[in-house]
């Protein structure tokens, strides 16, 4: 299938290093909803790209950048919205913002989901606030005629980000709980096989976890379609200079590289990335040692 | 906005400022040339080449610190044959001011690296990258041997037109960096790049084990300055004559100032990059403010000023 990606045609690419303020904060279930106002980023932004944040102002001591997927980028208000929530104190500090507030932001960042050319059923499958950008490759793809099925996961019903608008720009939504609290109990991966069958779906899409991801690539694969994966790498930079956000991955001629989730991702064809070896470096990895370490 | 003329010699080498970026944190400039111009630094340090491909260690490679980070990146690069055919083209066509951080894991690597180098167009200087295992030597590091760090260095020398200035990045994991800079003058080089990372651990609060996939990692980031700058501080009183580009956490015009009074000529820009990717041109620009509000006309004028009081150690 021919694909493209989904910037339109004479807008502007590559990134922007803006001072953006916040315009709003507040929850979503589990997670925090955050509203930038960055100028000239969101027309830029493609469904699965992030932007990366500076956290604890100008004199931080927290150096790295936090990267979150792109939920919503407005061009007509100029606004990004992304979807969080606290783990450590970077997004603890993001917590506090209050409307008014400045932060830095780099975006939007990573290449986009690819669309297909040709309208397709397509299946996709987000996990926990993987699914954010989710909702707006749902629009693209429909304004491109393609059937919309939106597969939402988590372990339990608030940790689900987006259910109502969900139905909103889907044609099915299917939801499942771990603990059973809403929907099908199970993860996502258990209805992905029915789905399938009874959807024609001709593409997956995912973003989430890790484990999601590889299932999704695996079922993807049994039922011979394509994939789309979203992954969430650790990244320092987000830019593309500092190497961390690593993960095997098998270029066109079939040889593996440790390649950057910034910048060749953060979105890659499932049956590209090695998933079982993610944290380790495949043997047969150019470059890798031969004998003493690195 | 101000009368200072950033401009300087570096061994020799006309720079329009002293402010460079860090090996290993700007790639080979392209990706931060979507922020900035990067023709307008001082140079573009590049990362560390090596001869071949290679891979880096397994993730996860780096973690937070306070004021830091610590990284297990290993090197990873596409080799000398896909820097010389892509990134130095690139770098020149650009108009960029290119030094190249060449890194090896025997003394032969790092020759045949050097001689490459120094016979293409477009080098401005080379930075030998010291601090890797010699797997030649039980894997020690050249960088924390004087006699291992010369050989090194004497070897690079041999093979680069002299006319192109050697400059080897120190460790400051010795017990003497005096000594070691000492040592690699004596073999050849034109001037010292201070510091490289500080070798250290972090812990997982979940897994309760070391964070890195390498286990040890580089600390770098503002941190470290204090050592970077006594660094620079001991070897610039001890060899006064020696260009130093002083390199640690520089975040600010300021921080890029106080390597100046320190001794140093020049700096690099490196780990803050993360943070603020325009951190480079950023300091450029206050470095003139810092100058100017003092009523300093150039950077030359600063060098080593610090010392002037009379109360080195």
């Amino acid at each position: 299938m021919t694909v493209t990606h989904p910037v339109a045609a004479g807008a502007q690419s590559g990134p922007l290093q803006v001072p953006a303020e916040v315009v709003s904060l507040g929850p979503a279930g589990d997670y925090l909803l955050l509203t930038l106002s960055a100028p000239g980023i969101a027309e830029r932004t493609g469904p699965g790209q992030f932007a990366a944040l500076a956290v604890g102002g100008p004199q931080s001591s927290m150096l790295l950048r936090r990267s979150f997927s792109i939920y919503r980028a407005d061009p007509d208000a100029d606004t990004l919205e992304i979807v969080f929530a606290v783990h450590r104190k970077g997004t603890a500090w993001l917590a506090e913002l209050r409307p008014g507030d400045p932060v830095d932001v780099v975006g939007p960042l990573g290449r986009p989901f690819e669309l297909p050319d040709q309208p397709v059923a397509c299946m996709l499958v987000g996990g926990g606030y993987g699914t954010a950008p989710l909702f707006s490759l749902a629009q693209r793809l429909h304004d491109r005629g393609c059937a919309v099925h939106l597969v939402l996961g988590a372990t339990t019903e608030p940790r689900l980000f987006g259910v109502a608008e969900a139905e909103r720009v889907a044609d099915t939504v299917t939801v499942t709980t771990e603990d059973g609290s809403t929907g099908v109990r199970g993860r996502v991966t258990d209805v992905l096989p029915d789905l399938v069958t009874r959807t024609h779906a001709g593409r997956f899409y995912a973003c989430g976890p890790m484990g999601m991801l590889r299932a999704v690539a695996a079922a993807a694969a049994d039922h011979a379609i394509g994939s789309q994966c979203a992954v969430e790498e650790a990244m320092a930079c987000g830019v593309g200079v500092c190497m961390t956000c690593v993960l095997p991955v098998i270029g066109d001629d079939g040889r593996t590289r440790m390649t950057r989730s910034c910048v060749d991702g953060p979105v890659f064809a499932g049956d590209r990335v090695r998933w079982d070896a993610v944290g380790t470096l495949p043997p047969d990895t150019v470059g890798a040692p031969t004998g003493g370490g690195q | 906005m101000t009368d200072v003329d950033l401009s300087i010699d570096l061994a020799g080498v006309a720079l329009p400022n002293p402010v460079m970026t860090a090996s290993g944190c700007a790639a080979a400039g392209r990706e931060l040339d979507q922020f900035f111009d990067v023709a307008e630094l001082g140079a573009v340090v590049t990362k560390s080449i090596m001869r071949d491909p290679r891979s880096g260690r397994p993730t996860p490679r780096m973690a937070e610190t306070p004021s830091g980070m610590l990284n297990s990146i290993g090197l990873q690069g596409p080799g000398i044959d896909s820097f010389l055919a892509n990134d130095l083209p690139w770098l020149t066509q650009r108009g960029a001011r290119t030094v190249v951080s060449i890194a090896g894991s025997a003394v032969g690597e790092y020759a045949e690296l050097a001689r490459r180098v120094g016979a293409s167009a477009g080098v401005s200087a080379i930075e030998v990258n010291i601090s890797c295992p010699n797997v030649e030597n039980r894997g020690l590091v050249f960088a924390c041997d004087p006699a291992q760090a010369s050989t090194v260095v004497a070897a690079v020398r041999r093979e680069v037109p002299t006319e192109i200035p050697v400059f080897a990045k120190l460790s400051p994991d010795v017990t003497d960096i005096v000594a070691i800079a000492d040592s690699v003058m004596s073999a050849g080089a034109t001037g010292l790049s201070m510091i490289n990372t500080l070798l250290g651990i972090a812990i997982d609060p979940d897994t309760l084990r070391p964070v890195l996939g390498g286990v040890t990692g580089g600390l770098s980031g503002p941190a470290v300055r204090p050592v970077a700058l006594r660094c620079v501080w001991q070897v610039h009183a001890a060899m006064p004559d020696v260009p130093i580009i002083g390199i640690g956490g520089i975040r600010t015009g300021f921080d890029a100032l106080e390597f100046l009074l320190a001794g140093a000529t020049a700096v690099q820009v490196g780990t803050v990059i993360f943070h603020d990717p325009s951190a480079p041109i950023r300091v450029v620009s206050e470095l003139a403010t810092e100058l100017a509000d003092r009523g300093f006309k150039s950077p030359a004028e600063v060098v080593g000023f610090a010392h002037r009081s009379g109360d080195a150690e």
